[in-house]
């Protein structure tokens, strides 16, 4: 068998990243990283009580897994491709195990945590 | 072993040399913030599973000025990462037709705008009022 390549996956997880972080992440971060640290809006919008809920559900599980694991394969991807741009041009192999290595841990361990809640 | 030492042209700075390099470098920039959120994410799922004193440190944590600061950041690289991203897409997905016609590209553009701005108050009201 002739060897294949394994880019169509790495490139469909960076697509559906990519929409993913287009179409969510602002808001999430507005919400999270700006407007309750800065009690703009309460705390209660996140509390533990109710992230805990969430997170309980199917829809919650599945939720929270791709707003996590979706939007790394996004980012590293991209981070891989532009190292020759910034003039690291060895270490190939090092870095694809190094950054999609990173990707599936980001994607593994919150489907382990997330079976468990 | 050779001793010749051929003259490589230093590529060093070579996006500071025209205004769409710039443009390009900050695009791919962005996914460096992608990533350091999604590990914020992912490290509060964490604390999640700890429970609720572990969460409470979690949300104490992100009330750090530095914090406030990186999150301000990469809430404009996401808008950025967004903008950009409506923008390729049209070029890189099969050619959309509507009766035997082409949608043109910017309406698939304009399409997206609209579908982001109704995503994004769909989620801001669940989360806000939900």
């Amino acid at each position: 068998m002739s060897k294949r390549s394994n880019e169509p996956i790495v490139w469909s997880l960076f697509g559906a990243g990519g929409v993913v972080v287009a179409f969510s992440m602002p808001v999430f971060i507005l919400i999270t990283g700006i407007a309750v640290p800065l009690g703009i809006v309460s705390e209660d919008v996140i509390s533990y009580e109710r992230l805990a809920g969430f997170a309980g559900s199917w829809f919650g599980k599945l939720f929270l897994l791709v707003i996590i694991s979706l939007p790394l394969w996004q980012s590293v991807h991209r981070i891989f491709l532009s190292l020759h741009d910034f003039g690291i041009t060895g270490g190939e192999i090092f870095f694809r195990v190094v950054l999609y290595g990173a990707a599936l841990w980001g994607t593994l361990l919150p489907l382990f945590l997330l079976v468990g809640m | 072993m050779s001793t010749r030492k051929p003259y490589v042209r230093p590529m060093t700075g070579w996006w500071l040399k025209n205004p769409v390099y710039i443009l390009y470098i900050l695009r791919e920039s962005t996914a460096v913030f992608v990533g350091i959120y999604a590990v914020i994410l992912l490290v509060g799922l964490i604390r999640l599973s700890s429970g609720e004193a572990a969460w409470n440190n979690w949300l104490a944590a992100m009330q750090n000025p530095g914090a406030v600061l990186f999150h301000i950041v990469a809430l404009c690289a996401a808008v950025y990462h967004a903008i950009t991203w409506f923008s390729v897409a049209p070029k890189v997905m099969p050619p959309v037709w509507i009766n035997n016609e082409k949608v043109p590209v910017e309406k698939i553009v304009t399409g997206q705008y609209i579908l982001a701005g109704i995503i994004y108050l769909v989620l801001l009201g669940l989360i806000l009022w939900g």
